[in-house]
């Protein structure tokens, strides 16, 4: 199924891919990031990201106004990367493009090269991107952005033991679950992007304005010569994969598995260490799998009413339906604003495997929220599972909303979200399991009243 | 061109400055000139404003019954979508965005086919009467032809389609609030009419004005109607907060038009008095002694002494209900230091008041987009050594915020979390909040809201 519209998108449900640029920067250690084009993009996506973390979000942009327009931006780009140098004193700064910037036809590889020249006093790494807001969704934003930081950091470095673990968009706190899971059991790692420290700080008494964390550029360098890289990615098309680029490259032997949320997902993260590594799983660990089987047990029954509505990113989307299918929900609407291939084929077995009717099913990618609303209620969905624009099923169609991925912009907390391995699918399934349960019980009174007393006073 | 970056990392305080905005910020009692405004964003500034395409939608968005086509790439229209907390008396169409997501090849090739066909669409599914189409960056590059499209379209179905020429670049949000008044102003021109029916019309029409600048966020307009109602004015459309089309197609039926948001709506008003000879007036309802002063000279514009008794009346009522509430917050906020960085100037200058109102010094003072002669207000009203910006950015917020030991800002979402990370208390003056702060009521509801944040508990663990 594909848009209702030819030429109309009603309710989106993908942003532009400057914004899915922006987060890989604010997960490496001392970079800032600054956006070629209009003042507004930039002030946009700060705003998004700023509901979504409760962080200060510091984005620059070259303002570009109509003289820059006409006679080309380059004097604003040089001038903003020297305002962003002198009060941010940054490492890195990322430089994305945007639509404006790729419409007129600027070639931002050439003008930080001369920018560079002119100034030989800095010292900062400034990686040029293109970043075009109508080339797709900030899905392919975020890992194109990825793949053009290795490609300008990492350099051939002796082989070293070390795991790269490259995750998409998740939460600050599925990122600091996954170190927890990787440090008990003693795995050296480099987390790339790790914006868990940057976008959810403590509070402190000094503020800073880069704020501290971040994945190091000497971590970023040696990622050529690590021993294989873990990526979360199944989705995502070889020519943006960060981590097929380490293959290519260096030949860093590639494991691409998807989010670990839901036992069998978490399950294939353990057994892709156990080959890697050899290391077992802990006892520990062991426990909270059995523990996220108990809760399973607990509310298998109520999930098998579940006719879930899924959207948002893809990766986020395959990880999410396929922890549906696990539990019993069936993943009637899966639905990605972005355009790929993978997620319908990645999905197939799954289907097969653990629905009586897998027509039930619609998978549904790029898209946006006329259409996605239109099949839940053809689906009668009672849940929804996606990120805070899908408020609009609810207040629209009734259909409860569970709060999952990015952006989370009319609740508190989007950056302390836990979902991924045994501890955190086990929370997030409650949270599940509860929404639907809630909504059951709100409604059953007058729904039994309604379907059976009313009716048979007509009859 | 050669441009040398000195870095100098032994003056640390002096680094939160950038040379280029000096001009920008002043400190009253310490400085001959005036702030420098309205000038366009330095790059790498890291500006808190927003662009001319936003600046358009936040103003038309609240038209209830218009479809909203955002004709450019998905991003300008996915942040904007529902932008406004503003209410609907009827219909709610507004709340959806609409875009002609440009795609690569629609850069290269030209939008317009692909405009039209997304004017189709919607012509064919919604029925509307009144249809905006913004222009975003690219749109202005490649140079589509919106007023054409429109033109076309608009013949094509007999419904108005209006351009709305937003260009992200081709200014700053007050160029937007123009292009805004600018598609206003060709819905609400009556059909071809004599001026012997225009004047027929007025001469019955009594004591109907027009209310400028309110966007009925949380129920503000319907609050102010309210009042104005029980002396004896009607509001006969309010712009835009639930406006529809037909409401517009009415508005030079007014006798007078009232401005609240003077940043957006200046413009339109003036136009209105240069085209039908309807008289403007700015006044405020954030705050009770801008409240009442208010009500008195829309009141006082009538010449009518009924009609400033019930006036007088309504303001004694309202006042005597809320005085013990409002007495009881000053007592407990007095002496608190408040810093101000909102949208226009004209807020700012409705909030200094307030927070004088409630023993709340302000010592730090910046919009985005105030005008000079705001400026002037602010410079008036504030007290010696508070600082004046404008176009301000977080490193300025944050450097003068803690030098005046500000317990409070007012700012908009992207400066909530700077001020909860400096351990500051925080009030929302944004788009989407959901408590009216107009009027009586709204005098208490920021009372209220100043009290629940610079009193917390949660102060006391930083
Ligand atoms: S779609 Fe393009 S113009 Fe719009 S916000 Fe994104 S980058 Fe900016």
């Amino acid at each position: 199924m594909t848009l209702n519209y030819k030429s109309t998108n009603e309710n989106p449900c993908n942003m532009c891919m400057p914004m899915g640029g922006i987060l890989p920067y604010k997960g490496i250690e001392g970079a800032m990031v600054m956006l070629h084009g209009s003042q507004g993009c930039s002030t946009y996506m700060r705003r998004h990201m700023a509901e979504h973390y409760n962080e200060p979000i510091d984005v620059g942009s070259s303002s570009l106004n109509e003289k820059g327009t006409v006679y080309g931006g380059e004097k604003n780009l040089k001038q903003g990367l020297i305002n962003i140098i002198m009060v941010y004193e940054p490492k890195i700064v990322g430089v994305l493009t945007t639509c404006l910037a790729e419409t007129i036809g600027e070639d931002v590889e050439r003008i930080v090269a001369d920018f560079l020249k002119e100034n030989p006093d800095v010292s900062s790494t400034i990686i040029p991107g293109s970043t075009p807001g109508y080339g797709g969704s900030h899905f392919e934003g975020y890992f194109t952005t990825l793949r053009q930081i290795l490609k300008t950091i990492t350099k051939a470095t002796q082989p070293h033991e070390k795991l790269n673990i490259i995750i998409p968009n998740i939460s600050p706190a599925d990122i600091r679950e996954l170190k927890r899971l990787l440090d008990t059991m003693d795995i050296k790692y480099t987390i790339f992007p790790d914006f868990s420290e940057t976008l959810d700080r403590p509070y402190e008494k000094t503020y800073k304005k880069v704020p501290e964390g971040g994945t190091t550029i000497k971590e970023i360098e040696q990622m050529a010569g690590a021993k294989a890289t873990i990526q979360f990615a199944t989705t995502v098309e070889d020519a943006l994969s960060p981590g097929k680029y380490l293959y290519d490259t260096y030949g860093v032997p590639l494991y691409n598995l998807p989010i670990p949320l839901g036992i069998e997902n978490t399950d294939l993260l353990f057994e892709t260490i156990q080959q890697i590594t050899n290391l077992t799983m802990p006892d520990s660990i062991k426990k909270e799998r059995g523990r996220l089987i108990d809760a399973m047990i607990d509310s298998h029954k109520y999930n098998a009413q579940g006719r879930a509505v899924v959207y948002g990113e893809p990766e986020q989307a395959f990880s999410v339906a396929t922890l549906c299918l696990e539990n019993g929900i069936t993943p009637n609407v899966i639905a990605t604003g972005s355009k790929t291939t993978k997620l319908s084929k990645l999905l197939q077995p799954g289907l097969k495997r653990k629905l009586v009717n897998q027509d039930a099913v619609n998978i549904i990618q790029e898209t946006d929220f006329s259409v996605i609303r239109a099949a839940a209620v053809e689906a009668k969905a009672n849940i929804a599972i996606g990120h805070s624009d899908g408020r609009y099923l609810t207040e629209k169609e009734g259909i409860p909303l569970v709060r999952h991925g990015f952006p989370i912009h009319d609740r508190v907390g989007g950056q302390r979200l836990l979902s991924i391995g045994y501890l955190g699918t086990t929370v997030f399934l409650d949270r599940i399991t509860n929404t639907l349960l809630e909504n059951k019980y709100l409604h059953y009174r007058t729904n039994m009243y309604q379907e059976y007393y009313k009716k048979a006073k007509t009859i | 061109m050669k441009v040398v970056v000195k870095l100098d990392s032994t003056k640390s305080k002096k680094k939160s400055f950038i040379a280029e905005r000096s001009e920008s910020i002043s400190m009253k009692g310490h400085q001959k000139s005036q702030v420098k405004c309205d000038t366009d964003s330095v790059a790498g500034s890291m500006s808190q404003r927003a662009c001319v395409f936003c600046g358009a939608r936040v103003v038309l968005n609240p038209i209830t019954d218009a479809i909203h086509l955002v004709h450019g790439p998905i991003g300008c229209a996915s942040y904007t979508w529902d932008i406004r907390g503003s209410l609907s008396s009827g219909s709610e169409l507004y709340r959806n965005s609409f875009s002609t997501d440009m795609k690569e090849k629609d850069v290269i090739f030209g939008g317009e086919k692909k405009l039209e066909q997304a004017i189709d669409e919607l012509v064919d599914e919604y029925h509307p009467k009144l249809m905006f189409v913004y222009s975003t960056c690219i749109v202005g590059v490649i140079g589509d032809d919106l007023d054409a499209v429109c033109k076309k379209k608009s013949l094509q179905y007999g419904i108005e389609i209006i351009p709305v020429q937003s260009s992200g670049f081709i200014g700053n949000k007050a160029a937007g609030y123009r292009a805004a008044c600018d598609a206003i102003l060709k819905i609400i021109k009556p059909e071809e009419t004599t001026s012997q029916a225009i004047i027929e019309r007025k001469s019955n029409c009594k004591r109907v004005i027009n209310y400028l600048g309110d966007f009925n966020l949380a129920a503000e307009a319907w609050i102010i109607q309210g009042y104005l109602k029980e002396i004896g004015i009607d509001i006969n459309v309010t712009f835009t907060g639930d406006a529809n089309y037909e409401a517009l197609k009415k508005a030079t039926d007014a006798e007078l038009n009232i401005i609240q948001c003077a940043g957006s709506m200046t413009y339109l008003a003036k136009k209105m008095e240069e085209l039908y000879g309807i008289p403007y007036m700015h006044i405020s309802f954030l705050g009770i002694e801008d409240t009442k002063e208010s009500l008195r000279r829309i009141a006082h514009f009538f010449q009518n002494i009924e009609l400033e008794e019930k006036t007088e009346k309504l303001i004694a009522r309202e006042e005597s209900q809320i005085a013990k509430t409002l007495h009881w917050y000053k007592q407990q906020l007095q002496g608190k230091k408040a810093a101000i960085y909102v949208g226009g100037g004209f807020k700012a200058i409705s909030l200094i008041k307030q927070f004088n109102e409630i023993g709340i010094e302000v010592v730090m003072v910046g919009t985005q987009t105030g005008r000079k002669e705001e400026y002037d207000t602010i410079a008036d009203l504030a007290t010696a050594g508070t600082v004046i910006l404008d176009d301000a950015n977080p490193s300025e917020l944050e450097q003068f915020m803690t030098e005046k030991a500000a317990d409070l800002l007012v700012g908009g979402v992207k400066e909530r979390p700077l001020a909860y990370k400096l351990g500051v208390a925080f009030i929302d003056h944004n788009h989407d909040r959901k408590h009216p702060l107009s009027g009586f009521i709204g005098a208490v509801n920021f009372a209220t809201e100043v009290h629940s944040t610079v009193c917390s508990p949660v102060w006391k663990y930083v």
